[in-house]
């Protein structure tokens, strides 16, 4: 699933060189809540008489919960050296990422077209209500490279109520497997307008969106845990009436 | 002392002068003279003869010897070099107009490029509001998430009047600069989207394009303060920007990149479109095409804005940093006007209408609000864009309907002589327009400015007038009709002549007459004048328009009036140089010099009379009626009567009518007829009753003196006599001190000029048969003893030893000078001895008066003064006594003594004129004087 790379530690100079703009960047910090660690493993452990040196690879992976808060992963390093009776033992703990190895295969890009018109909406109580519209529009990739925005067009065709406001919403979905079956949570990470206010009527606005680089990672399916992510284009209509359309995602490192 | 009997020196001044005269040496053709003509080499001469120039080669001879000077400069002197230079060096392109031949490189953007900074300033003027505005300021975060700011407040400030939201504005640029100083660039950042934001926000709408101005001035700060910071971070600083991603290294590139990330994340459209605009420059660090690859994907995004007017300034702002950080990449310009067409029915649309209808703001007023962005991109866009593309857009233009603002935006943007060749074309356009859209009076206004510098083709001239002048004239609002009246008055006069110019000046006043219209549109009447007196330097044409003067009458302020009576004047001296007796220039041009007369009151500044005074002064100048000289005089007693405020002018008659004497004189070779001795009597007599209305007691004194000079030339005896009596009798009034330059200053140097001055035209002035012998001698010196002198000025006594040698002139039997058909004293007297000893017995009384002063010098310890005063009599009595005379002979002797007494004597004067008097020894009959030289002792400290 995962395996160690060499370059951990050169991600992580390139975090610390985000920190000038550190405070915007790490928006979502006060939701990370440190996870209880479930499972330990101990990768080696030594022993000499007298002092002993241990380290211990933390795996604190799957905290799970269902208050709809997400999961943290993370992976830390632990070292304990015992000594004698009158010297403190030392411990020191590093933190270290897992990079994913990046995808072999060639990305195939996987055009989207779509069109969204009353009818093809679900989840609506009375059709009859709703204004009439024609919005159409493209994904160029639902395949994305992470490092690579994602981009496609969308051209408001026409609409009886004028238009608020058009985003372009990133969720991450993670799902797990547990006891009960399956937990799946779905949150939002990134939310980008492209047209805001009455937009000219079939004139082509572009989609365009930046992954953001700290609540993204390549889209994760193992047998019962998964992090995938999909994007909802979401129209709001002068009368809050909230389109939204979505498609699944899927990220991968090239 | 007793009595000195004088005696004056008989003088032979034609002896004197042929002895005292340098031999005259008669320099041959060819021969070396330091002062004959200098030959300096024009080089303009050798490329092609001009004439006027300052070579003066022809006429001497070609074999003069090299002038050194001219040797040393390799026979081109360097004022003519430069000259040449300059001349040869091609015209600096003219903005609007474009050099093909000349080629600049692409990618810069030369001077003929209007700047933004140029229009600021006219934004920020042009639209302002008087209702309240609002800043809401988001400083927190977005949907109570975390609070991770430094000022994490959300404010929102109401009720601001227009100054207090510039000043908020500016507050907020400070504070940009501040955190960024202190290293808060989190904060820095959120400032610049919360500016920003501002942007979406169109309520106050016609504020919006001075709103833009302000907030994109802070955007302009922040793009500069994060491209120094990268730029900074490159470890070597390469000279030029963008040449390559390479050399940036990798620190500066994971910053920069980091900027990027942040900003794409940004939630809302527009702060995110201008931030990044913002930051465009930024791009060149992370690759070589990344403005390239921006601009459009830039452009494109702008679509997503639904505002018609928030996207246009978008756009205007994109195409604004685009021309700065690379003018070469034109694709992307052109692109976003063409989406500005695609979208511009949007403007018509139900939302802007619903909005409009809200804020209660009319059509063509809300039209208006486009025009600076839309004139910007077109701009850009047309910045040396060649003719086809400039054709294209304006063809698609016309295909828009309801185009007029972007009619308008063409007509400013484009080029003035691609707009002028199809000048009727765009009438046609103008007037299909809309009436209920874009004011056709701005349209025409636009096409006038562009017509203004350049010139359609001839045949259609006359038809654009008649077509424009057709629209104008129908246009309501007086202001509205005076704003382009005014701009079409430069394109009437330019190519039309007096008709046509007079025909436009009688709508205007008919326009502008009705509720007193022109009160409120006095600077575009003026500009009218300006630009009429531009391109009418002939004031005969000028003034025979019929209208001209009546639309001066418009002029109802005074000040206003006034200044367009200066700058008419102002002209009419600069461009008059003939001499002119038209009545029609005459007339008008005194009702202008009167106006500006009648304008100074007691409150007037000096400076603005004196300018006034040098305005009429020229007119006066120019006004000659050739040998009408009776008319002339005429003008001057009508002008007297008019000007009689300002003292200059009244000074400046008088000289001219003296001028006039002597022109008269000059013709009639100085025999007057009866009717021209009648006529110059008639001259004296203006200035005689026109001096004593001036104020200043040294032009009235100087100008008695002359007129009476002028007078005696004209053998008018009892006139000149009048004038000198007058200045005598003026003396005891000369204050003792006068304001000079706004300092007192003492009055005594000038007193003794003009004494001294009016002494030399006592000579010729013959006796009145009535009164007694010398009485205008005897009455100035009476003036000058009973004047009430400083104390401790010798100057009383100076004017006596100077009244010396006059008298001594006077007693000789022939004089100095004399003034033809003037019979001097000489003539009159023919030396009669009874004369004479009247003459020696006043010498007698001044010395006597110089040798009393002399002694109480002696006593008030003021020896220097008594040995200067005894010099100055000593080389009087040398000069013009009769020093035969044992008498005089041994006064002299005493004066040397007595002045080198103390030793205050200048030594070098004395040896000078000991030196002279024994040269004067060696003279023939001079024994007398070797005789005095004996006993003149020089008290030489050696």
């Amino acid at each position: 699933m995962s395996s160690f790379n060499t370059n951990i530690f050169k991600s992580l100079i390139n975090v610390s060189s985000v920190r000038e703009l550190a405070p915007v960047v790490q928006q979502k910090e006060t939701f990370v809540r440190e996870r209880p660690i479930t499972g330990e493993q101990g990768v080696s452990r030594s022993r000499r008489s007298g002092t002993g040196v241990s380290a211990s690879l933390v795996l604190c992976t799957l905290g799970l919960c269902f208050s709809s808060r997400p999961y943290y992963v993370r992976y830390t390093l632990r070292c304990d050296m015992k000594r004698s009776l009158l010297a403190k033992d030392l411990s020191k703990t590093c933190e270290f990422m897992v990079h994913c190895l990046p995808q072999k295969a060639k990305l195939q890009p996987t055009p989207v077209d779509f069109n969204i018109t009353p009818e093809t909406l679900q989840n609506i109580r009375e059709r009859s209500l709703l204004p009439k519209f024609l919005i159409r529009g493209h994904l160029d990739a639902t395949n994305c490279v992470i490092t690579q925005p994602l981009t496609g067009e969308l051209v408001v065709q026409s609409s009886d109520v004028a238009i608020k406001s058009i985003e372009l919403q990133l969720v991450r979905v993670e799902t797990c497997g547990c006891a009960e079956g399956y937990a799946r949570d779905a949150t939002e990470i990134q939310n980008i307008q492209i047209a805001e206010g009455d937009v000219c009527h079939s004139l082509p606005i572009p989609i365009y969106m930046v992954f953001p680089r700290l609540f993204t990672c390549p889209t994760l399916e193992t047998t019962n845990f998964k992090v995938e992510f999909e994007v909802n284009v979401v129209i709001v209509l002068h009368d809050d009436h909230l389109i939204t359309e979505n498609f699944p995602l899927k990220l991968c490192r090239v | 002392m007793a009595a000195v009997q004088w005696h004056s020196r008989v003088r032979r001044y034609v002896a004197e002068k042929q002895s005292c005269g340098l031999e005259v040496a008669s320099v041959e053709f060819g021969d070396y003279h330091p002062l004959k003509s200098i030959t300096v080499t024009d080089s303009k001469s050798r490329r092609g003869a001009r004439k006027g120039s300052t070579s003066s080669s022809s006429s001497s001879s070609s074999s003069v010897a090299m002038d050194p000077l001219s040797c040393m400069m390799d026979g081109t002197d360097p004022l003519s070099m430069f000259a040449a230079a300059s001349a040869s060096e091609p015209h600096l392109t003219l903005p609007h107009s474009i050099s093909s031949g000349r080629k600049e490189k692409e990618d810069e953007v030369a001077v003929d490029f209007e700047p933004w900074s140029s229009k600021r300033g006219e934004i920020l003027a042009r639209f302002t509001t008087t209702e309240k505005l609002s800043i809401n300021l988001f400083m927190g975060s977005d949907k109570g998430k975390v609070a991770i700011t430094v000022t994490g407040s959300q404010r929102e400030l109401l009720n601001l009047s227009q100054q207090d939201y510039v000043n908020r504005i500016e507050e907020l640029n400070q504070s940009l600069k501040e955190a960024w100083a202190s290293d808060q660039k989190v904060k820095a950042l959120k400032i610049v989207i919360q500016c920003s934001k501002l942007l979406s926000d169109t309520d106050v709408i016609q504020f919006y394009p001075s709103k833009f101005v302000l907030i994109t001035d802070i955007l302009d700060t922040f793009g500069r303060l994060v491209y120094e910071r990268i730029w900074s971070m490159c470890s070597d600083p390469h000279p030029l920007p963008g040449t390559g991603s390479d050399e940036v290294n990798d620190t500066a590139k994971e910053t920069c990149l980091n900027w990027f990330f942040k900003i794409a994340s940004i939630r809302e459209l527009i702060p995110r479109l201008y931030v990044e605009i913002a930051l465009l420059k930024c791009n060149c660090f992370l690759t070589k095409c990344g403005i390239q690859k921006t601009l459009p994907r830039l452009t494109a995004m702008i679509r997503g804005i639904g505002d018609p007017l928030v996207a246009v300034y978008a756009r205007a702002y994109l195409c604004r940093i685009g021309m700065e950080v690379a003018p070469h990449l034109k694709d992307s310009l052109n692109q976003n006007f063409f989406d500005l067409l695609e979208t511009f029915r949007q403007i018509h649309g139900d939302s802007v209408q619903n909005q409009l209808v809200l804020q209660r703001v009319e059509i063509p007023v809300y039209l208006t609000l486009y025009s600076p962005a839309i004139h910007w991109i077109l701009q850009c866009v047309s910045y040396r864009a060649p003719e086809s593309l400039l054709t294209e857009m304006m063809e698609r233009c016309k295909n828009l309907g309801n185009n007029a603002l972007l009619l308008n935006s063409v007509m400013w943007a484009f080029r003035a002589e691609f707009i002028a060749t199809r000048a009727t074309d765009f009438i046609g356009m103008i007037k299909d327009c809309d009436e209920a859209g874009f004011p056709k009076h701005l349209l025409f206004g636009s096409l006038g400015r562009s017509l203004a510098c350049a010139d359609p083709p001839e045949a259609e001239r006359l038809p654009i007038l008649n077509e424009a002048w057709k629209v104008i004239t129908k246009v309501r609002s007086s202001q509205d009709y005076i704003n382009c009246a005014e701009i079409w008055v430069e394109f009437t006069c330019r190519h039309f002549t007096k008709r046509e110019v007079n025909t436009v000046l009688s709508d205007i006043i008919k326009h502008m007459t009705p509720d007193r219209a022109f009160e409120e549109a006095y600077p575009q009447l003026q500009s009218v004048i300006r630009k009429i007196l531009t391109y009418f330097h002939d004031f005969s044409v000028l003034f025979s328009m019929e209208r001209f003067l009546p639309f001066m009458d418009m002029f109802q302020k005074d000040s206003v009036r006034v200044e367009v009576c200066r700058s008419i004047m102002e002209v009419f001296i600069k461009h008059q140089h003939e001499p002119t007796r038209d009545p029609v220039i005459l007339n008008a041009l005194l009702h202008v010099c009167k106006t500006m007369h009648d304008s100074v009151n007691a409150l007037t500044l000096d400076d603005d009379k004196r300018s006034l005074a040098l305005l009429i002064n020229g007119f006066i100048r120019m006004v000659s009626f050739g040998r009408d000289f009776e008319q002339q005089l005429s003008f001057c007693v009508e002008a007297r009567a008019t000007f009689c405020n300002l003292e200059p002018v009244l000074v400046q008659l008088i000289h001219t009518v003296n001028q006039l004497a002597m022109e008269t004189r000059r013709v009639m070779r100085g025999s007057h007829s009866r009717k021209t001795a009648a006529f110059v009597r008639a001259c004296a007599a203006y200035s005689f009753i026109t001096i004593p209305s001036l104020t200043s007691i040294f032009s009235r004194l100087n100008l008695y003196l002359l007129s009476g000079q002028v007078a005696l030339a004209n053998q008018c005896l009892s006139q000149a006599d009048a004038f000198l009596k007058a200045a005598v009798s003026l003396l005891p009034e000369v204050p003792r001190s006068v304001s000079i330059e706004g300092k007192m200053r003492s009055s005594e140097g000038f007193l003794l000029d003009f004494i001294n001055n009016f002494l030399s035209t006592l000579l010729v002035v013959p006796d009145h048969p009535e009164a007694g012998v010398l009485y205008l001698v005897r009455g100035l010196l009476n003036m000058v003893q009973d004047y009430t002198w400083e104390d401790n000025s010798d100057a009383k006594v100076q004017v006596y030893v100077s009244a010396l040698p006059l008298l001594a002139a006077m007693s000789q039997e022939t004089y100095l000078y004399c003034i033809p058909k003037v019979d001097s004293n000489e003539t009159l007297y023919g030396g009669d001895p009874k004369f004479v000893a009247e003459i020696n017995k006043l010498c007698e009384t001044l010395i006597g008066q110089v040798l009393d002063h002399l002694k109480i010098l002696g006593r008030d310890e003021s020896v220097r003064r008594q040995s200067s005063l005894a010099f100055s009599l000593f080389g009087c009595l040398l000069a013009h006594g009769d020093l035969r005379n044992n008498k005089l002979n041994q006064l002299a002797v005493n004066l040397w003594n007595l002045s080198h007494k103390h030793g205050y004597c200048d030594t070098q004067t004395s040896v000078r004129t000991l030196e002279f008097i024994k040269h004067l020894a060696q003279q023939p009959n001079m024994l007398h004087i070797s005789d005095m030289v004996q006993r003149l002792i020089l008290q030489s400290r050696t």
